[in-house]
């Protein structure tokens, strides 16, 4: 098959993506340097949340979109052996999601839009920075809706047989970004364009808040999907092994997918406008979409361990040492998990719905998300390109023993970035301040934390300066030899020979989901309608 | 179908875990009262000083005649108001807070004295602080460029050396919108 186009399609949204993130990567270092004070003449709060709305917007929405568009369209192709369905439609997304992209930057870069990636209404930004957002958002549902196809197409043209694990899982995200991607759209729609093209003068910050926590929660598992992809179809077989259990892959995507979404309450447990039971609601849920993490935790160590044994690693912890660490996929994996096992444990602190009063809205939040999303789940996309780039590109990578490198600085870094970070948030310190100006003793004790998060991120900024390095030369070097390696894709330890529909399709989780949303969100939402809420006037910032 | 028996197990030791976990969340927000602001109460945020509750004059530290203890407080860019508080030691405080511009949220650092204040809603929830001291109260939701600055201050002294600032006769101000 001749895949150009495929080629050039997962090229270019990953392009975007990592030049997205190289250019975040500097105002992640501004800012840390900029907070502690350390520097007098950096101090500029106006600069500083420009910088942190736009670190933000280009990390959580463009590096992760853009990645994961271009990854499903070469996950899509390559695990179905067909073309991608309908590429007008395919290229007519990217360059819509790219203009939205284009087009919130001018009010970002100019600080005409400092509210942060996570919009805090009644504050209210330039209306470019909403449309733009919005483009960004209606780029990708093409990409869904083209990942949605492809499935049903393969299905039709194959009946009985199992969707491949990596389509299955692509797809899953496609329809899990569908409906997380509602909640944002709705408010960025029907409240926050409107009120900040004129159209309407006052908003609801309680709804609106309640809408984006729709959105909030699934959406980090639409950027930790892809992650969780390579743990399954890429690493075992890097490592020379077997999937442990492809049955069991397919559930857990299945519950990540389900309990994903109606669980966004976790974000508003300190919020007055939601009642405790609601917030109950979704706490418990917040648990049960801890149990497909746990699930593939154990599925991604039993099949590294047959790896190890096939290597001849014996003992209870012997396999660990004759795993081929020097496989960028296998040592992403490794330190991938160490990361998760962390970031989960704070994960479950903040999802415990009293113990979270102690750490909400403090440094201890960024600190978490940092090490769950930058770390786990980012450290994974390296790993990916570094997979990939050599077969988009057809040349070899142009070094193994610098992507090493790379892995293992950016794990370093991170965690000597978030660890004080972490303690941060527990002696007090609040998120998105700017610099410290309270006059009280407690504040004295955060300086040396302070210090370390600089020489944390200045690692993290080297590595990944040094990332995009080994891209550019590996896509722009000379190449020495011709390189024709295809995608390999894990094989399960146990054949898949028939599997219950319920396992190879969502028409009934779709239903599942659509029952569960209208329960946990329907009233919650209504009730704004209901009770009688106080809009709010527009302010500025 | 095919499920290998140790992922069986894992499963089992998985849910149990989050069972034990939502168990003992469910048992101390039922019983121990340890929860979530969420009264669910909507204030206009643009009349709060025609608001008999909130009114500037209102405002602060009560003790009602039966010796409970209330704050009402209100947020606004870039302040608490009152900046300075003092509430006694090993109390049961009821907190009221209101914003009267965007969303503001407080947190008093190593206590669970933490709430969102979000315009159009009051935030009540109640605490008792164990160790007296002198605590910043730090607004921790980016406000605008001035965040930095909106803070104040809460003195917890011993219990019986606390004396309220304001006294509330007919017991009824906690309860009037």
């Amino acid at each position: 098959m001749n895949d150009s186009n495929e080629r050039k399609l997962a090229l270019s949204h990953m392009t975007v993506a990592f030049t997205a993130f190289i250019i975040a990567c500097f105002m992640g270092e501004y800012q840390v340097l900029e907070r502690s004070g350390l520097i007098e003449s950096l101090g500029s709060p106006t600069v500083y949340f420009a910088s942190v709305s736009t670190h933000g917007v280009l990390m959580a929405y463009v590096l992760t979109t853009f990645f994961i568009m271009g990854f499903g369209y070469y996950t899509a192709s390559t695990s179905l052996n067909m073309p991608v369905w309908n590429k007008e439609l395919a290229w007519g997304g990217f360059g819509v999601a790219l203009f939205g992209v284009v087009l919130a930057a001018i009010p970002l870069l100019s600080g005409l839009a400092s509210v942060l990636y996570t919009f805090y209404p009644p504050v209210q930004g330039h209306y470019l920075f909403y449309l733009g957002a919005t483009l960004l958002i209606v780029g990708s549902w093409a990409w869904c809706v083209v990942m949605i196809v492809m499935f049903y197409q393969w299905k039709e043209a194959n009946p009985g047989q199992p969707v491949p694990l990596a389509m299955f899982a692509t797809t899953a995200n496609a329809l899990l970004w569908l409906w997380t991607s509602a909640g944002v759209a709705m408010e960025v729609l029907f409240q926050l364009i409107p009120l900040s093209l004129g159209w309407s003068d006052t908003i609801d910050p309680g709804l609106a808040r309640t809408l984006f926590a729709w959105t909030l929660h699934p959406i980090v598992y639409f950027w930790l999907i892809p992650a969780y992809i390579a743990f399954y179809v890429f690493v075992p077989k890097q490592a020379g092994a077997f999937i442990f259990s492809d049955e069991a892959a397919r559930a857990a995507f299945i519950v990540l997918v389900v309990f994903s979404l109606p669980i966004g309450f976790h974000h508003l447990y300190m919020d007055p406008e939601q009642g405790k039971g609601w917030k109950m609601l979704h706490g418990i849920g917040t648990f049960i979409v801890t149990v497909p993490t746990f699930m593939t935790g154990f599925t991604v160590i039993a099949s590294l361990e047959i790896a190890g044994r096939l290597r001849g690693g014996k003992g209870l912890f012997g396999w660990i040492g004759s795993l081929p660490w020097t496989n960028t996929m296998v040592l992403a994996v490794i330190l991938s998990l160490l990361m998760l096992i962390f970031g989960g444990f704070g994960g479950i602190v903040n999802a415990s719905y009293a113990m979270n009063a102690m750490v909400h809205n403090t440094a201890w939040v960024p600190g978490h998300f940092h090490l769950i999303f930058a770390g786990t789940t980012v450290i994974m996309y390296f790993a990916i390109a570094y997979y990939l780039w050599p077969i988009l590109c057809k040349k070899p990578l142009f070094s193994n023993n610098l992507a090493l490198v790379q892995l293992w600085t950016w794990f370093i870094g991170m965690t000597i970035l978030t660890t004080p970070w972490h303690i941060l948030g527990l002696l007090g310190q609040p998120r998105r301040i700017s610099s410290v100006v309270y006059n009280n003793l407690l504040t004295l004790s955060w300086k040396p934390y302070e210090l370390a998060m600089i020489a944390g991120g200045l690692i993290m900024l080297g590595s990944a300066c040094l990332f995009v390095y080994l891209l550019y030369k590996t896509q722009f070097g000379p190449a020495t030899e011709e390189f024709n390696a295809q995608v390999e894709y894990a094989e399960p330890l146990h054949p898949v020979n028939s599997l219950p529909e319920y396992l190879n399709d969502f028409k009934l989780w779709n239903k599942v989901i659509a029952a569960y949303m209208a329960v946990s969100f329907g009233i919650p939402i209504l009730q704004f309608f209901f009770i009688g809420t106080f809009d709010s006037s527009a302010w500025g910032y | 179908m095919h499920i290998d028996p140790l992922e069986k197990q894992w499963a089992q030791i998985v849910l149990a875990i989050c069972g034990l976990f939502v168990t003992l969340i469910i048992i101390d927000a039922l019983f121990h009262n340890i929860t979530t602001p969420g009264n669910v109460e909507t204030i206009d945020s643009a009349s709060l000083h025609l608001s008999e509750e909130f009114a500037e004059d209102n405002l602060g530290v009560h003790r009602d005649e039966n010796g409970n203890v209330s704050v009402k407080m209100v947020a606004g860019r870039y302040s608490f108001f009152p900046k300075e508080i003092s509430v006694p030691a090993e109390t049961n405080i009821t907190f009221r807070w209101v914003s009267i511009d965007v969303l503001h949220g407080v947190h008093v650092p190593m206590t669970n004295m933490s709430t969102m204040i979000v315009p159009g809603f009051v935030a009540e929830l109640q605490t008792s602080f164990p160790k007296p001291g002198d605590y910043p109260m730090l607004c921790n939701e980016y406000c605008g460029l001035g965040h930095d600055h909106m803070w104040g201050r809460i003195d917890v002294v011993e219990k019986d050396q606390w004396h309220a600032s304001k006294q509330t006769t007919n017991g009824a101000a906690g309860n009037e919108r």
